[in-house]
């Protein structure tokens, strides 16, 4: 299973590479965002926000504060691993969605560190390989675009999202948050508007626990 | 140079969040206000990311072959299509609706 979730988002790492040579990273700069920040959704924000001209300090920001998603992540692989020493910084570092979803989807504990361990080292190696044929093709052609790399990219971010959408408060809240972001990006600095839908969606967790008890 | 600089805090700032979920104190994450909270933040972001990769370029909302590629992702995963597919379903009819228009 880790494997073929690998295998998945290889050519999401290959439009990432593709991208980011793109939006005007060196090679070396792609190849460093996905082995030392190594997040998907914060790499993509990041050489967004850059790429529609935000600052540096934005794309920052905002990278930083989609990785607060691994956060949670790391709280709860703690809860089901708890590695200790060098293995607890290995483990921070393939905490993503993939190696936690994987990780959270067995039901004993032994498969769930194989799941974990293995999702998280596959992806890890697949997600680098890629980026930089990704980067290297991107160097070649001119308009990653005519690929539909961009399509490729929007169908995964709703892959991502589509399990959780399991309730009609999960597609309430995904409709507001993607309204939200949509309205506020004329208004707001690159980046900004994924920030305002983050608050939204913290308003709408601390409230409709409210509502249930 | 100054690119160099933001990209290795970004790294830097990133795995922090990573590695601080792994130094909280276990007694924290039992408040049920935290779970929620961050389910909601996952969907939320998602969401926002789908949207802001659909229609946003140079901070103006557009609709073209992208919507497309979002139409036809939903499709696949309505049809139970493994995420590898859904991602080439995108890209194709991303790619085809260029060709065409």
């Amino acid at each position: 299973m880790g494997l073929s979730i690998a295998a998945a988002i290889s050519l999401y790492g290959v439009s990432f590479g593709a991208l980011s040579t793109a939006a005007g990273m060196s090679l070396w700069q792609t190849v460093a965002l996905s082995a030392l920040l190594f997040s998907g959704a914060s790499q993509f924000a990041f050489i967004g926000i850059l790429a529609s001209g935000g600052t540096g300090a934005a794309a920052l920001g905002a990278s930083t504060l989609l990785s607060g998603r691994n956060t949670i992540y790391a709280v709860q692989m703690k809860a089901l691993l708890n590695p200790q020493g060098f293995k607890r910084l290995a483990a921070a570092q393939i905490t993503i969605d993939e190696s936690a979803a994987v990780a959270m989807s067995a039901e004993d504990p032994v498969e769930q560190r194989r799941g974990f361990w293995g999702a998280g080292i596959a992806c890890y190696l697949f997600w680098n390989l890629a980026t930089v044929l990704g980067a290297l093709l991107g160097d070649v052609i001119a308009d990653p675009e005519a690929l539909g790399l961009d399509g490729a990219v929007v169908a995964a971010f709703l892959g991502l999202l589509w399990p959780r959408l399991k309730s009609l408060d999960s597609w309430a809240l995904a409709v507001l948050a993607a309204l939200v972001t949509t309205l506020t990006m004329p208004l707001l600095a690159p980046g900004l508007p994924v920030l305002a839908a983050a608050v939204v969606a913290v308003i709408w967790g601390l409230t409709s626990k409210g509502r249930r008890t | 140079m100054s690119l160099w600089l933001w990209v290795l805090a970004a790294c830097a700032a990133v795995y922090a969040t990573k590695l601080l979920g792994y130094l909280v104190p276990e007694g924290w994450l039992r408040h049920p206000a935290v779970g929620r909270v961050s389910a909601m933040l996952t969907i939320g972001l998602l969401a926002a990311l789908v949207a802001m990769n659909t229609f946003s370029a140079d901070q103006t909302v557009v609709i073209d072959a992208r919507l497309g590629a979002l139409a036809a992702a939903a499709v696949a995963l309505l049809l139970r299509a493994p995420f590898i597919v859904v991602v080439l379903v995108g890209a194709a009819t991303a790619a085809g609706i260029r060709a065409l228009g």
